[in-house]
């Protein structure tokens, strides 16, 4: 400790002047995070349900991916010109190519040029930039379009074709064509939806659905052999994605595991005691675009509560409302419409699910905390 | 078909008409007793909402002016005719020397200042006034961020060189500026007043000059040359607002400010806009 | 052990100095000795400009309580109170003294024997002697250890965790003199009356300096803590909270969690109080950052100015685009190189150009790593938001007044947005219009 620093010779020390000094307020260093680095994560992990879809609905779902994205980048271009906000540094963050591509994964494969502009629209300014820009919006955005697209254009959004491997027929690529050529099927759970349905416990209830669920239709489901929009039919690939996005601290792990949990028991416990009404709780995870939106869309950062309990009772309500719309409702889909019912919900979550503050006595002792 | 177009026409009509008489005649029962010379003098009012009175909007101010509690004039936005057209309908006194203008006393903007500190953070004068003492060395100065120029609402601050300046002409003292600033900078003078002192730091002449060019130094010709017009405390000058005769620009030609404080309000923005370099030598 | 929450950051930087001896200082020719390094009213100067002082004498006197003593740090001629810059960013005042090289010191104070003197001379000591907190705080060390008497204290921690990146100066205290920091625990338990509940939490990145530690830690009644490495664990709040179990609550200070914590640059200044009779005139700064020739870590005078202290490191290899006193979570960003050393200055950290610009403002994505890093479980988003809107009603409700502003939420945010600043200006506001009862 008594040692006396090294002489260096006065003329070799650099002095720094204090020209270039920057003052800020603390903390001087940050992390390597960014927000454009985090949606290029979530394209990451949103790249296998495309490639999936990609694989089973030909070139056309490729184009309808490409579109999207094109369209709602450039509707936030336009937006951002109009509105007077740095175009560059808006685009750049990501978020809408994230959207561009979610809402191409929801849309049909063979659908014509208009949908995704409309889409775009519908999600970029309706859906994100009337709300102030990213960050503001209370719904979905993709979401928004989605729902917008289905009541808009029923007949366009509800036309499935089927996907290769369907009916045992595997075309190749130069084979399987545009949407001139494709032939449409209905999905599963709209052949239930139109199903009557039978209460009670006797045979004729549990027979009623084998037809479209039988442990070997459910495994073809599983992989992706059955209509469906583009990302949502390859359960597989979109497992993939989720394991990424909770790797990378992406998403809150408990909004998809407890959305798809609350479906299986709810369609659990009516398929149990009403095997008639709704099939089995297995036919419900794999069908439908529950596993899609339990993954990237009920998780999307904006629109998801930011506390851990918060999240849950999210989730749990997006599960009731699907497996109600599901089993009852007049809609074969009900995810999208749960998904933005609970985004309106979501600032009364995060009020009620708000943190105890460090130091703070619990709010049951009564005693209220100065 | 027409006999359809009909009953439906006439339907519809029978619905609204019912509907209508059904609205009006609540309206009439549940109707708030007020008096009508409160909506007179609304109408006659500006109707900004900016609060510059005191009160919560203009029809707040109404009801002031009728009870009696307010003189007219106290509307710093209207017009002298407005105000006088107001005192006619109540057969009342107009009332006078209301009038205020803000000013920002402060002549330092970014060339001014001895020294541009570099900041990255919240664009709010406030805020950035946290850090280090504020992006320009002077603690006491207008930081430049534009705080004032957000809130005011008539737009009548514009942010030049990073100091802020009032435009007169459409500033109507609403005051709503000399509460966002975090320094005090603002100061809400007579209408009449074209002279100010642009500065607002009271530290020892030296000190300040090592800031700012255009400090004020307190040497006190001012006040020696005009002690009626002028006032020094401490080391900083200020213009008596309350003077018999305000000083105007003869008065600044007189002085001869060494440091180019004293400044008549047209000069000062003739500055900023077209002389950034400016100093007195 | 360790508390909930808190961040990791990446780049920790303490591999630039923590292997580096500490080493002293070559006489100066100029010291500027701030007046204010306390916390509570700064002392009064007892010197006129053109007196003679030896080392060790005092220049100020404690005025009042909550104030501490100020000694000159070398013999030399008062030249008289000037301004310098001050670490907030505004002028501060300071005895400037030029030292004569003569090395005249006053006598020592008269060592005491620690395990036998009475308490309340040990006390009366330590405020004669100027000693302020270390840590960053500088509250009179008197004061603390004196609890008032409805506070029962049970628990002495001594703060090694040194959280802060880049800071390396406690941890080669902990390493060269652990016998001080040890001595100056015991010191400080007799005074409080506490016998088996001292401790010392270490981060476990220090794990030399834990080993050293233990060799005499039981010859002293210390317990040696290892602690789990994450910011704040050097918080006093959280460092209760691992060690303990306990929390401060809100608006309350560790006695009201029967607790006082010190740092252990503290304690070792209170074993130079007790035994060797010298007051508090210098202490270990780390000075370091990618852009210094030869970062290390320097016992500094008080008062010396930090371009000298660069000097010492052997000058810089580029521009620096920023000047941190303290750490870079909390420390203090410096437009001027004249600014000097104080009591409470742990580190010198000049950062690179590339990396001085942080700041970009971006939208909140209301992703939650905020929340997440948050020791003290709040919403940083939820406040900034409100601030941003001018709702400090709001942000009150959002318990801003709880913040400890040690930057863990700014840190993350990937957007990277001023949430501290946001707290700061919030705080700021509240206590200009709730004023204390």
């Amino acid at each position: 400790m008594d040692e006396t620093s090294k002489n260096i010779p006065e003329n070799d020390i650099k002095l720094p002047t204090g020209e270039k000094l920057v003052v800020s307020s603390s903390p001087h260093l940050s992390s390597p995070e960014r927000t454009s680095k985090i949606m290029g994560r979530v394209l990451l992990a949103l790249a296998f349900p495309a490639a999936a879809g990609i694989w089973y609905f030909g070139l056309r779902a490729a184009w309808v991916i490409l579109l999207t994205t094109v369209f709602c980048v450039a509707a936030e271009a336009v937006w951002c010109k109009l509105a007077g906000k740095p175009v560059k540094a808006t685009i750049l963050d990501g978020s809408a190519a994230v959207t561009g591509v979610i809402l191409a994964l929801n849309l049909p494969p063979h659908v014509p040029f208009y949908v995704p502009l409309i889409g775009a629209v519908l999600a970029i300014w309706v859906g994100k930039q009337i709300f102030g820009g990213l960050g503001y919006n209370p719904f979905n955005p993709a979401v928004v379009a989605r729902v917008g697209l289905l009541i808009a254009l029923p007949a366009i959004m509800t036309t499935w074709p089927a996907p290769r491997g369907m009916n045992n027929s595997y075309p190749s690529f130069k084979e399987f064509k545009t949407s001139v050529d494709a032939v449409t099927c209905a999905t599963p759970l709209s052949i239930a939806g139109t199903l009557p349905k039978i209460t009670g416990r006797d045979f004729y209830a549990e027979k009623n659905f084998k037809k479209i669920d039988s442990p070997e239709l459910i495994k073809k489901y599983f992989i992706g052999c059955k209509g469906g929009s583009i990302g949502e039919t390859c359960i597989p690939a979109i497992i993939f994605g989720a394991i990424l996005l909770v790797c990378f601290n992406l998403i809150n792990w408990r909004v998809p595991i407890c959305y798809v949990g609350t479906v299986a028991i709810v369609t659990g416990v009516v398929n149990y005691f009403c095997p008639g009404v709704t099939p089995s709780p297995l036919f419900h995870l794999v069908t439908g675009g529950l596993m899609f939106a339990a993954v990237f869309m009920a998780t999307d950062m904006v629109t998801c509560p930011i506390t851990g309990t918060g999240c849950v009772i999210f989730a749990v309500g997006c599960g009731v409302i699907t497996s109600v719309i599901r089993i009852w409702g007049n809609y074969p889909e009900g995810v999208s419409f749960s998904i933005l019912f609970m985004n309106a919900l979501v600032p009364l979550i995060d009020k009620a699910s708000a943190l105890r503050p460090f130091g703070h006595a619990p709010k049951k002792s009564g005693e209220a905390a100065k | 078909m027409l006999t359809i177009t009909l009953t439906s026409v006439a339907v519809m009509g029978c619905l609204g008409l019912f509907l209508g008489l059904v609205i009006g005649f609540f309206a009439k029962l549940f109707k708030v007793a007020s008096d009508s010379r409160v909506d007179l003098v609304t109408e006659l009012l500006p109707g900004a909402n900016c609060g510059g009175c005191g009160k919560a909007g203009c029809s707040d101010f109404a009801k002031s002016v009728v009870s009696g509690e307010n003189p007219p004039g106290k509307c710093p936005v209207s017009s002298a005719e407005q105000v006088n057209a107001i005192a006619r309908a109540l057969g009342i006194d107009a009332g006078s020397g209301f009038k205020k203008r803000a000013v920002v006393r402060c002549g330092g903007d970014v060339h001014q200042v001895a020294r541009k500190i570099n900041y990255n953070g919240v664009l709010d004068c406030a805020s950035a006034s946290l850090i280090a003492g504020g992006p320009k060395g002077c603690r006491y100065g207008c930081v430049g961020m534009g705080s004032c120029a957000a809130v005011c609402p008539f737009g009548a601050i514009e942010i030049v060189n990073n100091l802020a300046i009032v435009h007169p002409e459409i500033c109507v003292g609403c005051g709503k500026c000399v509460a966002a600033c975090p320094r005090g900078v603002i100061e809400l003078a007579p209408i009449d007043s074209t002279v100010h002192v642009y500065c607002n730091s009271p530290e020892k002449g030296p000190e300040k000059r090592k800031n700012c060019k255009v400090s004020c130094l307190g040497c006190r010709k001012c006040e020696k040359t005009a002690p009626e017009k002028f006032k020094v405390e401490g080391f900083l000058a200020h213009v008596r607002y309350d003077a018999e005769v305000l000083p105007t620009a003869e008065d600044v030609e007189a002085v001869k400010c060494p440091t180019g404080a004293l400044l008549t309000a047209s000069r000062h923005k003739e500055i900023e806009t077209n002389d950034p370099e400016f100093s007195v030598k | 052990m360790t508390f909930k929450n808190g961040i990791h950051p990446v780049y920790h930087g303490k591999e630039l100095s923590e292997s580096a001896e500490i080493k002293t200082a070559p006489l100066l020719a100029r010291y500027t000795v701030p007046l204010a390094q306390n916390a509570g009213k700064p002392p009064e100067v007892a010197v006129n400009p053109g007196d003679h002082v030896k080392k060790y004498q005092l220049i100020a006197k404690a005025s009042g309580f909550v104030s501490a003593n100020l000694h000159s740090p070398v013999s030399g001629t008062v030249k008289g109170v000037i301004e310098v810059p001050g670490p907030m960013g505004v002028p501060a005042k300071a005895v400037e003294i030029i030292p004569d090289g003569l090395g005249e010191e006053m006598e020592p104070l008269p060592a005491m024997n620690w395990q036998t003197a009475e308490p309340k001379a040990l006390l009366d000591r330590i405020a004669e002697c100027g000693l302020v907190g270390m840590g960053g705080a500088s509250f009179p060390t008197h004061v603390k250890l004196s609890p008032p008497p409805d506070k029962k204290i049970d628990t002495l921690i001594l703060n090694g965790a040194e959280c802060e990146p880049f800071l390396t100066a406690d941890h080669r205290l902990m390493l060269e003199d652990p016998e001080s920091v040890l001595i100056g625990a015991a010191v400080m338990g007799r005074i409080l009356g506490i016998r088996d509940r001292v401790f010392i939490g270490v981060e476990m990145n220090k794990i030399d300096a834990i080993h050293r530690l233990n060799e005499k830690a039981e010859e002293y009644d210390v317990k040696i803590i290892p602690l789990k490495v994450q910011y704040p664990q050097g918080s006093e709040k959280q460092l209760i909270n691992a060690i303990t179990g306990r929390e401060v609550p809100a608006g309350g200070l560790p006695m009201d969690a029967r607790c006082v914590v010190q740092n252990t640059g503290t304690a070792a200044a209170v074993t130079d109080a007790v035994l060797r009779g010298r007051p508090l005139v210098e202490r270990v700064v780390t000075v370091t950052g990618s852009v210094v020739k030869n970062p290390g870590n320097w016992k500094l005078l008080i008062g010396t100015p930090v371009i000298e202290a660069v000097k010492l490191a052997g000058g810089v290899t580029e521009e620096p685009g920023k000047l941190i006193l303290g750490g870079p979570m909390m420390g203090f960003a410096q437009k001027s190189f004249d600014v000097p050393v104080s009591k409470n200055t742990s580190g010198i950290l000049l950062l690179p150009q590339d990396q001085a610009v942080n700041y970009r403002s971006g939208n909140c994505i209301r992703c939650g790593r905020c929340v997440q890093g948050c020791p003290m479980h709040l919403m940083p988003c939820a406040i900034a938001a409100a601030v941003e809107s001018y709702r400090f009603d709001l942000a009150q409700k959002h318990h801003v007044m709880d913040c400890l502003e040690c930057g863990a939420c700014a840190y993350v945010c990937p957007a990277k947005r001023p949430l501290v600043q946001h707290n700061r200006r919030a705080k700021a506001e509240i206590r200009r219009l709730m004023p204390k009862k």
